[in-house]
């Protein structure tokens, strides 16, 4: 174990300099850079100290169980392959931050510059250092996320918006296909574990679902690699600042993908499928790029392409299915970061010094940044493959490998011709940004005048040069023991001889080479002509716009589907979705009965009661009583709820549920002042008026009453026929054995709710804590109709009477009315309350509760509010209800957390029976304390939506906004 | 007394599907909670009906689970009465603010036209 654990620090560390980093002030420029370099080379440094474990085959790994019964583990494996692609993250990391330090300007906010590189580089160390594959889609994902960032960076540019959304698009939606890919190779492996799935090549190849996973997993790789027909998102993130461009879209993440494909290479490649598709992307991205590389106007737009091309070199040596070339493929890749990383910074520069990118203003920069020149046409040799730089090491194997035989098919036999075109074009487009930019008479009118950079804005691509150079020049000496390491971690027993050298004869390869440096200059010199006329996009294929179809597609399914199946399905109306969605509850409740067939069950009910049938006569002429007066009649209507609701408090109590039956009648109360309060502010409305009703709205009852009935007896004979079988063994019997020996309490119920499913209470009463807090910031805004602005009319009356009565002032009637009744309300507190705590305090024995005695407190407070009015009880109480939702549950995530203390997991409940002198012994179960919990949120939450309604009348009613046109002809409509 | 608690279920239901779908806000309120009421007693029954067997252990020394009455649905129902009561104040609170700002009790925010 504790050898992997600087593995974990790798991953971790980034993340946390990204939080800190997120934190600094905006101005803090020099304190991000320190952080950020500070982090990037000790992950560096921890990742090439990990050399030694992986030189001789070793492979490190780290694991956390997760959830190990769904095969998810956290775990973090390195070997050969995974060590070089992880020190080239790292690594060119590093050089990043430091040439982001003299590129960035003082006036963006650099600290969240950094933040975002940081967890960009984390989540890069994710994929990288990943042993198990949901959690390489993991980070996969973040790192289309942070690449969205970083492209949109300056989010005050249209083209860094479109740009950043076109890649988080194309490549999270390729992230998607990756899932669902890697779920069907942890079907077909029964694992997600890496070094698994690696050993379970034949597996995977012979299984039924090998084509799918392959074109998932491929849909993945080569979205993130920008590879045709997914490249075009590749040039529009180079909308983002030039360190970006070379460290995610050259060197690190558009490598994802093809360290994607080089992980699985030994599990999915071999096959026809994989070649026929694999080598035709990467071989039509290798022409497209390189050819529209030559016609870019912009710096970054050329190396854009050109990225691309490289990208598609790699993906066709992996698709070839051949061990050399697998070999090549790894080899050039490192290569391609080293040169393209240092071209991309040298185009910063050329930027950041003369103010523009286009190649058609640059001229002659020689003269002014010689040193910079040299370096970009070191690197730029290396792109086109020029002997003793390390481009050419690898292109001489892509040659030999193009020219060998695999698939016997027309497309293996072309390669060699389509690869020496490529290279020529490659050849072609490295002139241009060098000849172009670089020599011919000096540029004029150029926004600064140009001049070399500050030393260490440079440093990064002398260093990236002289590897270049150095891996160019030995190869044996430098970059060969860790090439074979890496190559023998993918390649194993495979892995076939190869040779890193300069000189290996005259032979096809170097011919090929040869052909294509020199056709490739010869066609940038045909080309000088159309060149120089400065044409925008490349000739023949300038219509052939992805992003144009991109947007399309877009277009169509966002707007146009969306649009359409919202006028197919959708409506603004409410009861039309209401009664949808009844009727299909009605239907799909009918259909198991329809193929099934009801049958009543045998088990020997309770015996009747005529009390009992009485009492639900009652009720049910109740419910029947209030949906028929809810319309005119909203007082009666909620009298007669109120009874339904009491009926069937009092069959709780009957059928063995005394906690249900007080917590109903307590919440009954306060929903009956809850509607009072509201009903203030509904509109009158009197039976008679508009009588008359229309064909289309008795068509509408009717539907609805047939609905209705049928919902009615549907739920009856559901009902039915569950109370009349007999109840199966079901985890009850567990909590009632356990509720006293491991809860420590006699009441059940409430042992559950506290205890047991501790939890579950936990998430309710936040629940509740929201809705109160929604409710007060609702109001806060209220606005009444205009008609309910004034005061009502029996208030009005009294006063009235009280200005015409001599001996009484306004407001007396008003005051005197529930003197009586008030007085003995204001006793009943303490009383109240005690009651509250009583119930609250034997809840664990008897029944009771939080939940009924924090409504009961409530109770005690609302009734203070009715007896004295508002603005006496606030003068005299002050009741805070949001500090008691607060600590409410404060008190109960803390006693849930307590248990962490002794080791056991959340919401463990420990108790005891203490005695306590002068009461004897007294259950004392931290379970009381989380009930306490329940209590403060249910008292808070329950006073404040009462209190917050119970306001509005008394506050100085808000002028209300002048009512819209239509409203107010509606209005009088409904008047 | 199955066949009774089944019916009331039905009639409750019945009566809150009803209002459910009308036009006023009030309706649908009224309907809502006759609504809750018909399921708390539909998730309650589902414990099957006893009397005088309140989950309340009496001994707890010797527990024998077919003395009492099933707690589960009971522990469900208990905090869907305290939910279902959150509930209605929220949808109080929005049918008030609707009211303020549409000047109409209707369900849409709008007269039928």
């Amino acid at each position: 174990m504790s050898s992997g654990m600087p593995l974990l620090a790798i991953v971790i560390l980034p993340f946390i300099g990204s939080l800190i980093a997120a934190m600094l002030r905006q101005n803090a420029r020099n304190g991000a850079v320190f952080l950020a370099g500070g982090i990037a080379l000790s992950c560096t440094i921890l990742t090439a100290l990990q050399y030694p474990a992986v030189r001789n085959r070793g492979v490190l790994r780290i694991g956390v169980e997760w959830i190990p019964t769904l095969g998810l583990d956290f775990s973090m494996r390195l070997d050969g392959f995974t060590w070089l692609f992880a020190v080239l993250v790292t690594g060119i990391g590093c050089l990043v931050v430091l040439y982001a330090r003299y590129y960035m300007s003082p006036a963006d906010p650099v600290p969240r510059f950094f933040a975002f590189l940081l967890a960009f580089m984390g989540a890069m160390m994710g994929i990288v250092l990943s042993g198990n594959l949901i959690q390489l889609v993991f980070f996969w994902e973040l790192t289309s996320l942070f690449s969205f960032l970083l492209i949109g960076y300056w989010h005050h540019n249209a083209s860094a918006r479109d740009g950043a959304r076109m890649a988080l698009t194309v490549t999270a939606t390729g992230g998607l296909c990756l899932l669902v890919g890697v779920l069907l190779i942890g079907h077909i492996v029964g694992s997600y574990d890496l070094d698994q799935v690696l050993s379970s090549g034949d597996q995977i190849r012979n299984s039924p679902l090998y084509l799918p996973t392959l074109i998932l997993v491929l849909l993945g790789a080569l979205t993130k690699s920008a590879q045709f027909p997914f490249h075009f998102w590749l040039p529009h993130a180079m909308a983002a600042p030039t360190p970006v461009s070379a460290y995610l879209h050259s060197a690190t993440m558009v490598k994802a993908g093809i360290f994607l494909l080089i992980l699985l290479w030994p599990v999915l490649s071999g096959t026809e499928a994989w070649f026929y598709i694999v080598v035709s992307a990467g071989l039509c991205t290798l022409l497209l790029g390189a050819y529209a590389a030559i016609f870019q106007q912009d710096l970054k737009g050329l190396l854009a392409y050109s990225t691309i091309s490289h990208l598609g070199l790699i993906t066709l040596l992996l698709g070839l299915s051949s061990p050399l070339a697998a070999v090549a493929a790894i080899f050039h890749t490192m290569n391609h970061a080293t040169f393209k990383a240092s071209l991309f910074m040298a185009a910063g520069i050329i930027d950041h010094e003369t103010g523009t990118r286009d190649i058609r203003r640059l001229s002659g920069l020689f003269r002014f940044m010689p040193i910079t020149a040299t370096l970009a046409m070191v690197a730029a040799a290396a792109m086109a493959g020029v002997p003793l730089l390390n481009g050419f090491l690898s292109k001489e194997m892509f040659f030999a490998e193009a020219a060998a035989f695999h698939i016997d098919s027309l497309l293996d036999h072309s390669l060699p011709y389509f690869a020496m075109l490529a290279s020529a074009f490659s050849v072609a487009y490295s002139l241009r940004f060098i000849h172009g930019v670089f020599f011919g008479p000096p540029a004029t009118n150029l926004p600064r005048t140009p001049h070399e950079p500050p030393h260490w804005m440079r440093f990064p691509i002398e260093l990236l040069v002289a590897v270049c150079l150095l891996v160019g020049i030995v190869p044996a000496m430098t970059i060969k023991p860790f090439l074979s390491t890496a190559v023998y971690a993918v390649l194993g027993p495979n892995t076939p001889y190869y040779s890193l050298a300069i000189w290996h004869g005259f032979n096809e390869p170097l011919l090929m080479s040869v052909i294509a440096l020199v056709s490739g200059i010869v066609l940038y010199l045909l080309l000088q002509g159309y060149l120089a006329k400065g044409v925008e996009g490349p000739p023949l294929v300038r219509r052939l716009k992805g992003q144009r179809i991109f947007e399309r597609i877009l277009v169509e399914v966002s707007w146009r589907w969306a649009r359409s199946l919202e006028r197919l399905f959708g409506t603004y109306r409410l009861q039309p979705q209401l009664r949808l969605l009844v009727a299909f509850a009605v239907v799909a409740a009918l259909w198991p009965l329809y193929r099934f067939g009801l049958a009543m069950g045998s088990h020997q009910g309770t015996a009747l009661d005529p009390a009992f049938l009485l009492l639900w006569i009652v009720g049910g002429l109740c419910a029947i009583g209030a949906a028929y007066q809810a319309k005119f009649h909203r007082l009666a209507a909620m009298v007669l709820l109120g009874g339904a609701g009491l009926i069937t408090c009092i069959t709780f109590v009957w059928f063995s549920a005394p906690d249900l039956a007080i917590t109903q009648l307590l919440v009954e109360i306060v929903t009956t002042v809850l509607i009072l309060l509201g009903l203030r502010w509904l509109p009158k409305r009197f039976e008679g008026e508009g009588d008359a009703l229309s064909l289309g709205s008795r068509v509408r009852r009717g539907r609805d009453l047939m609905l209705a009935v049928a919902a009615g007896s549907g739920m009856t004979l559901i009902a039915y026929a569950v109370l009349t079988r007999p109840l199966p063994d079901t985890i009850s019997r567990f909590f009632v054995e356990k509720a006293y020996s491991e809860g420590g309490g006699r009441n059940i119920v409430n042992v559950i709710l506290v205890d047991f499913r501790g939890f579950d209470t936990f998430g309710e009463i936040v629940v509740l804590a929201i809705v109160a807090v929604t409710v007060f910031s609702l109001l806060r805004r209220f606005r009444p109709a205009p008609e309910s602005v004034e005061a009502p009319e029996q208030q009005r009356e009294q006063n009235a009477h009280d200005s015409a009565s001599p001996d009484r002032a306004v407001g007396d009637t008003l005051s005197d009315y529930i003197t009586i009744p008030g007085i003995i309300m204001q006793w009943l507190f303490p009383a109240i309350g005690l009651v509250a705590i009583y119930l609250f305090l034997r809840g664990h024995d008897l029944p009771g509760g939080g939940f009924a005695g924090g409504v009961t407190m409530s109770i005690a407070l609302i009734l203070q509010y009715m007896a004295g009015g508002t603005r006496w009880v606030e003068a005299r109480l002050r009741v805070l209800p949001i500090r008691w939702m607060g600590l409410g549950m404060l008190c109960a995530a803390a006693t849930g957390m307590g248990s962490w203390l002794f080791g056991y997991p959340f919401l463990t409940s420990f108790f005891q029976y203490l005695t306590v002198p002068g009461i004897g012994k007294v259950p004392a179960a931290s379970a009381l304390l989380f009930d306490l919990g329940i209590f403060a949120v249910v008292v808070g939450a329950t006073v404040l939506i009462l209190i917050a309604l119970a306001h509005q009348s008394v506050r100085a009613p808000r002028i209300a906004r002048p009512p819209l046109p239509a409203a107010t002809d509606m209005m009088k409509e409904d008047v | 007394m199955e066949l009774i608690l089944a019916l009331a279920i039905g009639v409750l239901t019945g009566s809150g599907v009803w209002l459910l779908l009308r036009p006023r806000t009030f309706q649908v309120i009224i309907g809502l909670s006759l609504l809750s009421y018909a399921v708390n007693l539909f998730i309650f029954g589902m414990g099957r009906l006893r009397v005088g067997a309140a989950p309340v252990l009496e001994n707890p020394d010797a527990v024998d689970p077919s003395l009492y009455a099933d707690p589960l649905p009971q522990a469900l129902v208990l905090t869907a009465i305290v939910i279902s009561f959150a509930m209605t104040a929220l949808f109080l609170v929005v049918m008030l603010a609707s009211r303020g700002l549409s000047g109409t009790d209707h369900v849409d925010g709008r007269e039928e036209s």
